[in-house]
Formats: C-alpha cells, structure tokens, sequence
C-alpha cells in the first residue's frame, strides 16, 4: 500500500475524458514523477488530490483516509502540501510574515482567533520562520517585501513555506517551467535535499526531462487522461510505448 | 508600551492629543474675525469627527485588511442607534446601556448579514452588503413602523416620548441622555482674548472612546489575526492551501466592524436621542468607503483623517453662501466679483459634494495611498533632504502596514 492511492478515477469535462480509468500509488518516502503530453490530464490529477475538483468515480486515499469531498484546507490540514506552476506566495507581505503564516496554521489549525495577541510576541514562530528562511538561504531577504523576488525564490519561498508544515505529501506541478537554468538547477538542489533529509512522499509533474531524471525514482505517464506505463526512469527512457506517446512528440 | 512598538505607541499619543486638544486645535480663529467660519471647534462638529472616526476606524478593518468591500455597513450604524434610543425609551437617559446594546445588537446583525454576503467575493459582496443594507433601511422606513409593531417609529425617526416607561428615570437625572447624572449637553466655555474654546462632555465621552477603539484596532492590525487578514487580502488561493479556513477570520472581521458601526450608531443617538432610517441608506455606506480611501485604506491614522476631512467639508462649506462669497469678493471691482462667486458658487453651499467629489479624484489618481501617502512623501520629500542613508530604511518599512 502506498501512502497515497488513486482507483479508477474518471473526470469528465462535458465530451472530454480528462480523466479515464486512473490508478496510481505513490510510495511513502519516494519521488514519483507524472509526466505526459500537453492536455494529458496531470494539471486535472493533481486537483483531484487537492480537492480543487471532485472526480465524477473513483477513489482517493491518502494514508488509508479518503481525500474526496474534504475542503483544500482540510486535506492540507491531512498533510498534502501543494506548491503551484506559478508561485503562490502572499506577495503583500513580507518574507517573514509568509513563512510564519504557515507555521502559524501548523500549531493553531484552520482558524484561531487570535485578534488582540501582539504577532511579533510569538517568539516561537519567529524563530521557527526564521530558522527555516536560514536553511533556505534566505535569512537576509527576511524583512523584504515578497512580490519583489526573483520568480526563482518566490518558487523557492513557496516551497519553504509547505515544508514548514511538516507535511508527508508535497504535490508540485511543474515546479521548474518558464525558469531560468540556474533557478532550475537550484530548485532541483533544493527538492533534492529535501527527499534525502525528510520523512516526505513527493510528488511532482514536470515537462523538463532533466529534472524529471534527476530526481525521479518512478514516474508514471499519462496520456490522453489515461496512465500508459509506470516504471524506474531507466525503463522510461528506453520504453516504446513511452517514445511514441511523449518523447517522440518533443524528440 | 501597552502591548505596542514605539512607533505605533506614538501614533496613539498623537491621536490622544489631537482628540483630547481639539477644541483648541479645531478653533483657530477668534470668534470675531471673518475667518471664525471656518471654526470646527464647536461640540457638534467635534462630536461627529470622532463618531464617523470610530466608524471609519471599524470599516477599515474590514476594507483595509480583508480587502472586502462592503457597500453596507450603515445598517449597522442603523441598528446602532435604532438600538441605544430604546434603552432610552425603556430604561432611562443613561447612555450606557443603551451604547452597550448597539454594539451588541450590531455584532448579532453582522453576523447573520456576513455569514450570507461572504459566501461571495469581491464585486459580488459588495452588491450582497448592498442589497442587506437597502432591506435594512426598508425594514426600518416603513415595514417596521406600523400601528401593531413599531420598531423604528418610520419617516418620523425614533425618539423618546413622555410616556414612555424610562423605568430607571429619577426626577434627579438630567431629560436628556447622560452618563451617571451628567448631562452630554454640558459645555464648560473658556474665553482666552477673542477666542471662546468650548469644552462638551458629549464630546470628552466620544473622544474617549475613539481612543480605546483607535488602541483597539492598532493590536487587531499588528495581531496574528490581523496578519491572516492581510494574508487573505494577498492571495486567497495559499491561504486555502496552507490548511487556513478564510471564512472565519473574514467574518470575525466583519462582526468586528460591524460592532464598530453600531458602536458610532449608538454614540450618535447618545449625543442626540434621534434615530432616524435614513442613517441606514446607501449614501451613508458609502460615506465610510470615501473615508476610508480618501484617509488612506490600510493605514492605521488613514480613515480618522479620512472622516474628518469629509465632515469638516460637509458642515463648513456647505455652509458658505452667495453672501459670504460676496463678502469674500467684495475688494474686486464689481463684474469681476459676480464672475469670480458664479465660479465658486457651484462648490459650496449645497454643492459642496461637487467639491467632495472632485477632491476625492484628485486624491485616487494622484494619491492612491490617501492623506496618509500624502504626508509619507512630503516627510520623505524632507528626511531625503537631511540624510541620504535612510533608503535602507524606508525598504524595510514598505513591509509592515504604514501607521
Ligand atoms: N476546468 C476545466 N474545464 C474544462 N476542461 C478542462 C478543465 N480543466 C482542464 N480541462 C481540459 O482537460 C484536459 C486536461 O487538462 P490538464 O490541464 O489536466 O492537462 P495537463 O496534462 O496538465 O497539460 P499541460 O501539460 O498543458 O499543463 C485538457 O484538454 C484541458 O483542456
Ligand atoms: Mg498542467
């Protein structure tokens, strides 16, 4: 059993199969990479695990509890921690203030009401926020304002601020796309060492080969809504079925 | 100090000046001159700066940090002072209860209105508070002022009659509302040269208030709770995937100002036993959202400045007629003067929500951030002048709300 398990989920977007028969199990502790064409249905998967959408069969297990009809902020609270294509960070405030807001939902749940308690007494938090700005190298960026960051640490702050929650699942969809190589090459270092030093399942959607073989150990392909293989990256690479459906498009 | 940084600490000790030393700062000119028109330093001009601040300040935390716009909170205001006057007719003169019971009745009406109007968003919300607030006001206007039920006494407006039961009224205690024996109508008057400084205890209660609720929202804006708000208005989308509910903490802000509305609802009938529907109409909702914008949304001082502005225009130049403008002109040689009050005219008196109107473009387009943007560049505009090494400063300070 794997921590998270997808049975015969279908989705259907009026005529389109967006989603057709999806089974997927993803192992505790491991890198899974979804890859596949254009329109392939990953974008509709990863929503489905987030409760963004409600898949019209099928089920969703996450950790032997079933995901569907729960509230996004409940399957966060679960512990599924989802990091967008384009950076969703609180751009209005300041680094600090976004990695606290996190730690903040962590200890206090979905809402707390906390309305007359001065924030900037809550050492605790603060040293945690800043504790993990510090391991994201970001410790001297702590006081500036978020929107002004390179798409490179928003993407970076972002997936700072899921990891602050401690969560067992991180889902990212296409974490690397429209970033420049060095942005890339650091983001690929960062979830690297994230895998390596955590109890964390992640995840992850991505169009770029480069990244999807360095820290892939299994990916599944989808195609047309439908999972074509599942497999080690060495087998991927050489698959047929796999050239023809994806790599020979962009080959 | 009570729970602030210095900086906010000497926000609050400015504001504490400026209410407790406005009948001498609101009254520069001594009565005699020309200019004592334009004199705000009389209690009820002075009262109504602190009751709209009071509930410019609620709005703004609403507005200024969810970013949600109602287009209703008057109804608050409404039940504010629907609410006060009937603890005058039931109870007694004494304002306390009465001031108790609109920001209680105000919090249960907000409730009941924001659990509905925030199941939307943005322009939608808006239009729901919208809606909420004109059913209020039909509510009041004539539904509930019949023979069999009347609650709100209609077109006439509510007020205390001779019998009514006022239960806890002694012959001692003043007719007229009071706190513990003295009346709101005391004035004491000072008269210094050619100026007559006028000191209400309506207005010292009023001020008094302001104060704790201006207190009051800075530990909201600078809480936990006030950095979700923000982080709401920021991006709603992280806020749902970082496992937040918004629902509650914007509808914990909704309650919050709409308590602060019902609170300056319930002063204003403190101050004069009238409750009337027309406190709950549109225009006066949207009163509160020029304020807020024009003082600058978001900031702490911004919407005290903001309905201060807006009541000084309303009661002082709406004041000014064709003949003070002729007395104004009257130095010019005679075509010129006509020309110059036909010019003019249009504005005050009874257009001076023409005046309104365009100051309030005028401070959107060139001012986005209202008054209080306006004073950050024009101290910017000198601290620049004196060092040069507080750019690292001011990159700092862009982070946390403005004061
Ligand atoms: N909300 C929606 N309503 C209707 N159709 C949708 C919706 N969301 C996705 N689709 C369609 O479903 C199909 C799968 O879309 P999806 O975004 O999941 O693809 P993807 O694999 O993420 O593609 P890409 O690599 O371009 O991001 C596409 O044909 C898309 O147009
Ligand atoms: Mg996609």
């Amino acid at each position: 059993m794997g921590i998270l398990e997808v049975k015969n989920v279908n989705k259907r977007f009026g005529g389109l199969q967006a989603l057709g028969d999806v089974n997927l199990s993803v192992q505790e502790n491991s890198v899974h990479a979804i890859i596949g064409p254009n329109g392939a249905g990953k974008s509709t998967l990863l929503n489905v695990l987030i409760g963004k959408l409600i898949p019209d069969t099928g089920s969703v297990m996450f950790d032997g509890q079933s995901v569907l009809g729960r509230k996004p902020y409940e399957i966060c609270q679960m512990g599924i921690s989802r990091v967008f294509q384009t950076p969703e960070i609180f751009g209005e405030l300041s680094v600090l203030e976004n990695m606290m807001i996190p730690i903040f939902a962590k200890r206090d749940g979905a809402f707390r009401m906390h309305a007359i308690e001065n924030s900037s007494n809550e050492k605790t938090i603060i040293e945690q926020a800043e504790h993990m700005l510090e391991s994201l190298n970001m410790a001297d960026q702590r006081h500036d304002n978020s929107a002004s960051m390179s798409r490179g640490n928003k993407r970076r702050l972002e997936i700072g601020m899921c990891l602050s929650q401690n969560p067992r699942l991180l889902l990212l969809d296409e974490p690397t796309a429209g970033m420049a190589r060095a942005d890339t090459n650091n983001t690929i270092d960062l979830l690297k060492q994230i895998s390596d030093e955590r109890d964390i399942t992640i995840a992850i959607i991505e169009h770029d080969m480069h990244v999807v073989f360095s820290l892939a150990q299994r990916i599944t392909v989808l195609a047309q809504g439908t999972p074509l293989v599942e497999d080690t990256p060495d087998n991927i690479k050489g698959h047929p079925k796999v050239r023809e459906a994806y790599l020979g498009e962009s080959a | 100090m009570l729970g602030l940084t210095k900086k906010d600490f000497n926000l609050l000790l400015i504001v504490v000046a400026l209410a407790l030393l406005a009948p001498f700062i609101l009254n520069p000119f001594p009565s005699s001159s020309g200019m004592a028109q334009f004199n705000a330093g009389y209690p009820d001009l002075m009262q109504k700066f602190v009751i709209f601040g009071i509930f410019a300040i609620g709005f703004n935390i609403l507005f200024g940090l969810t970013g949600y716009l109602s287009f209703g909170h008057a109804a608050f205001l409404g039940v504010g002072s629907y609410s006060c006057v009937w603890m005058f007719k039931l109870l007694g003169y004494n304002v306390l209860p009465g001031i108790l019971l609109s920001v209680l009745t105000s919090g249960i009406f907000a409730y009941l209105i924001g659990i509905v109007s925030l199941r939307r968003s943005g322009i939608y919300f808006s239009i729901l508070t919208l809606a909420f607030a004109q059913m209020s006001f039909a509510l009041a206007y004539s539904v509930l002022s019949n023979p069999k039920f009347n609650l709100t006494n209609g077109e006439t407006g509510l007020q205390v009659y001779a019998d009514d039961p006022q239960i806890f009224h002694s012959a001692s205690a003043p007719d007229l509302p009071h706190l513990f024996g003295l009346s709101m109508r005391a004035t004491e008057k000072l008269q210094i040269g050619g100026w007559e400084f006028q000191f209400n205890a309506g207005y010292y209660l009023c001020a008094i208030i302001m104060i704790v609720m201006f207190y009051l929202s800075i530990r909201i804006f600078r809480s936990p709770f006030g950095m979700m708000l923000r982080a709401i208005k920021s991006n709603n989308t992280r806020m749902n995937y970082t496992g937040l509910n918004a629902r509650p903490y914007t509808l914990a802000a909704f309650v919050i100002s709409g308590m602060y509305a019902g609170l300056a609802g319930g002063l204003l009938s403190a101050m004069d036993p009238l409750a009337g529907a027309e406190r709950m109409q549109w225009t006066a909702s949207g009163e509160v959202v020029l304020m807020t914008i024009l003082g600058g949304a978001g900031t702490l001082i911004g919407p005290v400045l903001g309905s201060g502005l807006i009541k000084y225009f309303e009661n002082i130049f709406s004041k000014i007629n064709s003949t003070v403008l002729h007395n104004w002109f009257s130095f010019l040689p005679d075509g010129l003067e006509d020309l110059m009050v036909t010019l003019i005219y249009p504005f005050v008196g009874k257009g001076w929500h023409l005046t309104l109107g365009v100051m309030f473009m005028l401070i959107v387009i060139f001012l986005p951030g209202g008054l209080v943007e306006g004073g950050q560049r024009i101290k910017r505009l000198f601290t620049r002048k004196k060092a040069s090494d507080t750019a690292e400063d001011e990159t700092a300070k862009s982070t946390t709300p403005a004061e």
